[in-house]
């Protein structure tokens, strides 16, 4: 499935209400490491139907990056049930960001 | 086999692998993260020939590009030692080991630590190593940078433009940077020194709330802050490969211009390397050096 954007107003159904484990990809178009980390987000998106993939920008979004206290990006926050299970900052390889969803 | 094997696809790394390739050499590029390395962060890059403007991701990746073009193979997985076998060389990584005739160490460096307790816990919770990339989320707060060289400097001079009020603390009277950064510092009333002053404790709820500086007389204050950027230098990536090669006291590989370590088909290139000016473009001369010097070295064998 392709990578959903989200933004404050369907943050709440997409991630909150979302049935599936959410993986949300706070980023920018100017931060480096964000763009490395793309296509490792985009082949999860694709590889892991159990998973649902949603990108924020954080400066169309300061709201939500300021309610979901993301500092520093790239930041990956995985929620289940509506609520943050981990969270990883800076660039890590496919297999640690893997390993944040569990099994 | 291999016929080079270049540890780290930075700058230097992929440089040297460009050169390999149209000297026919077979070249395995090995990268721990991602290719790149540190210039990834640089959200525009000003000093680089030819380029006035380019960002450097897009720099990244177009070496990148170039190097796999021209038929450099990368892998992605760190190396943690070489073994010595004669005029075989065997790089051993986390997830295999790669046979090759000659090493070409372009490991770069990573940001050193304040080493307070608490720092990497709080590492996105308030404390960052870049402020050109969380600068932004510290709009019309309270921060701190540590740190007496040009990128401190420079990092204070950045967010003073975005942060209410910026702290800038060092452990000495006078700065390591340019001058010119510093008056322009001086100029900014929003900029306040914190001088012949160390970070001694992080205080934390959440997040980063306050830190406590002692000056060198063991006086202590505590200043709010919502962020503390850290800009304390860098640490060559050595450390596996101080059995290989000889290491300064700061842990560079002692080099030349030319690029030989003290080991016979071992090569170093870029920042990880002894030198006075680390900058891309050097780090660049090094990868051309490095991939040239061990073409000729293979040639001899």
């Amino acid at each position: 499935m392709a990578v959903t954007e989200v933004t404050k107003e369907n943050f709440e159904s997409e991630v909150i209400g979302s049935d599936k484990l959410v993986l949300a990809d706070f980023n920018a178009t100017w931060c480096g490491p964000c763009r490395m980390l793309k296509p490792i987000i985009d082949e999860i998106s694709e590889e892991r139907d159990d998973v649902k993939v949603v990108s924020i920008d954080i400066d169309d979004e300061d709201e939500l990056a300021e309610k979901y206290e993301v500092y520093s990006i790239p930041c990956v926050v995985v929620f289940k049930n509506g609520q943050e299970v981990c969270r990883s900052i800076g660039f890590k390889p496919k297999s640690e960001i893997e390993k944040l969803l569990g099994e | 086999m291999y016929d080079i094997v270049i540890v780290g696809a930075g700058p230097a790394g992929l440089t040297a692998a460009i050169y390999a390739r149209r000297a026919s050499k077979s070249v395995l590029v090995l990268e721990a993260k991602s290719y790149g390395g540190q210039i990834v962060n640089t959200p525009d890059i000003e000093n680089y020939p030819v380029a006035a403007h380019i960002s450097g991701y897009d720099f990244a990746t177009k070496i990148y590009e170039q190097a796999t073009f021209l038929g450099a193979k990368v892998v992605f997985d760190k190396a943690v030692d070489i073994k010595m076998n004669g005029d075989e060389k065997e790089v051993v990584t986390v997830g295999g080991s790669y046979v090759c005739k000659a090493v070409i160490l372009a490991t770069g460096s990573e940001n050193r630590k304040l080493g307070v307790d608490g720092e990497d816990e709080l590492v996105g919770r308030g404390i960052s190593y870049c402020a050109t990339c969380d600068g932004a989320f510290y709009r019309k707060k309270t921060v701190a940078v540590v740190g007496g060289g040009n990128t401190a400097l420079e990092d204070a001079l950045y967010l003073s433009d975005i942060a209410e009020k910026v702290y800038l603390i060092h452990r000495r009277s006078s700065f390591r940077g340019e001058e010119s950064t510093v008056n322009r510092l001086k100029e900014r009333e929003n900029v306040e020194f914190v001088l012949n002053s160390s970070v001694t404790k992080l205080s934390a709820g959440k997040r980063l709330e306050s830190i406590e500086v002692t000056d060198t007389a063991g006086n202590t204050k505590t200043l709010d802050v919502n962020g503390l950027f850290v800009a304390v230098g860098r640490i060559p990536e050595n450390q596996n490969f101080g059995k290989i090669v000889n290491l300064d006291e700061a842990g560079y590989i002692i080099a030349g211009e030319d690029c030989l370590t003290s080991a016979k088909g071992v090569f170093v290139a870029g920042d990880n390397r002894s030198k006075s000016v680390r900058q891309l473009v050097t780090a660049t001369a090094d990868g051309a050096v490095a991939a040239t010097e061990a073409v000729k070295y293979i040639n001899s064998l």
